[in-house]
């Protein structure tokens, strides 16, 4: 969904500015001035490093900032000739290397500031940040999520490939509780989950969901509880539904589309309507169906991914 | 069809917070049988049904289907809404009746989901042809 995909990506902006800290974005590399040097000075720092202001340090302290407003200032009033220390602001707003970037971006926010001066807890300064370095340390950080998802994505899709044994095979199991028609469906939910992650072709994931799906009701609807068990291997799924229900007297009658012993209140639910096992049978390419009455069902399914 | 034409042509209503109205689907099926839905249906269908409890919600999760709309005016318990919220599957809601809702997203230009092998092989036996 666009909406919800929106709101995802700036939640997940939100999380970065609390978890990134500010030295990871701030710039190491300082020009700095001192308070003695001129306005002259100052511009042709400006001119060479091609920047727009710098900290003034006094013996590792941090005294004051000077911009190119102040430069600006200093000449249209005539005074390049006086000091930085004169035209410079001096007790600036710093941030602490350690604290989280959201400060910093409250801080530029609060203030209409372009960078902020980072000191560290011994009110030394170590860097300076700019909302350009946030904005950029925080598109790289979502470029490696970003990577990272692709990752996990190409090694569900190979994950047979990558694993090197002469039988591989990874398999589900599920309980599935008698009469539960608020949880029913949970099972072929779960397992439908796992094979998409597993890079099962779509259509294949679909006809194993179906299958298991109406397996797990007819568990549901007709037994006091039972299990599903889904095993993976690199070229076929083998779902297998076992219940110890009243078992099925007549096998080749329940196959026959339409025919059931639902009660009403199932069919109310839309189900009951002798389609399930015909369903099973058209999704999957080979099942086979045990039953005995009095003591349960057993039904394999068996689907090609291959 | 775009999720918001298919509300346009029902004058139907969401049910479910935050619809993607840019959704598309590729064809209809009106059922009320799970069963059905589960053996007509293909990625990218739109469901009407006029069945509302929660397993309507599984039962078009496991089939692909990528909506689903409530027909004649019928607003679906609140763990059915839960679960399609959950499941990221939109809820629409037609107050017309299922022969009606269908009708008019048929006339507009959505096509039915085609036909089940097995019931066309019956149809066959039955009628030849």
């Amino acid at each position: 969904m666009l909406g919800s995909g929106v709101s995802r990506e700036v939640t997940r902006l939100q999380e970065l500015a609390y978890e990134l800290r500010v030295e990871q974005a701030m710039t190491r590399d300082l020009v700095t001035v001192s308070p003695q040097h001129t306005m002259t000075e100052f511009q042709q720092v400006l001119r060479i490093h091609r920047i727009s202001g710098t900290p003034v340090v006094e013996s590792a302290k941090m005294v004051g900032i000077i911009s190119i407003e102040d430069l600006i200032k200093a000449l249209t009033v005539h005074a390049m000739d006086s000091t930085v220390g004169e035209k410079m602001t001096p007790n600036p707003v710093t941030i602490y290397a350690d604290e989280p970037l959201v400060h910093a971006v409250s801080e530029f926010h609060r203030y209409g500031f372009g960078r902020l001066p980072v000191i560290n807890r011994k009110d030394e300064l170590v860097g300076i940040v700019t909302e350009g370095d946030i904005a950029r340390l925080m598109l790289r950080q979502l470029e490696v999520d970003y990577r990272k998802e692709e990752i996990r994505r190409y090694r569900a899709s190979h994950f047979f490939q990558d694993i090197v044994a002469d039988q591989v095979a990874i398999v589900f199991g599920y309980h599935v509780v008698a009469q539960d028609f608020e949880g029913a469906g949970e099972a072929a939910s779960n397992l439908k989950q796992n094979l998409t992650r597993l890079g099962i072709h779509p259509q294949i994931v679909r006809r194993v969901a179906v299958a298991t799906y109406e397996a797990e009701m007819n568990i549901v609807i007709y037994t006091s509880g039972g299990e599903i068990v889904a095993e993976v291997r690199p070229n076929q799924i083998a779902v297998e539904a076992l219940d110890k229900g009243m078992g099925i007297s007549n096998i080749e009658q329940a196959m026959q589309p339409g025919f059931s012993t639902a009660p009403r209140w199932v069919q109310d639910m839309g189900f009951g309507a002798g389609m399930g096992l015909p369903n099973i049978q058209a999704c999957v390419d080979h099942m086979k169906l045990e039953s005995k009455v009095g003591v349960g069902t057993h039904l394999h399914m068996t689907f090609h991914t291959q | 069809m775009k999720l918001n034409k298919v509300l346009e042509h029902i004058e139907g209503k969401a049910i479910t917070k935050n619809v993607d109205l840019d959704r598309e689907v590729q064809m209809g099926c009106g059922a009320d049988l799970m069963s059905d839905v589960l053996a007509f249906t293909h990625n990218g269908t739109l469901l009407l049904s006029g069945l509302t409890n929660p397993q309507v919600v599984r039962a078009a999760e496991m089939a692909g289907v990528e909506a689903i709309v409530f027909v004649r005016g019928k607003i679906p318990p609140p763990e059915t809404i839960a679960l399609a919220e959950e499941r990221g599957i939109p809820l629409l809601a037609s107050k017309y009746t299922l022969f009606e809702t269908c009708g008019r997203l048929y006339q507009a230009g959505l096509p039915s989901c085609g036909l089940f092998e097995l019931t066309l092989r019956r149809w066959h036996d039955a009628f030849g042809g």
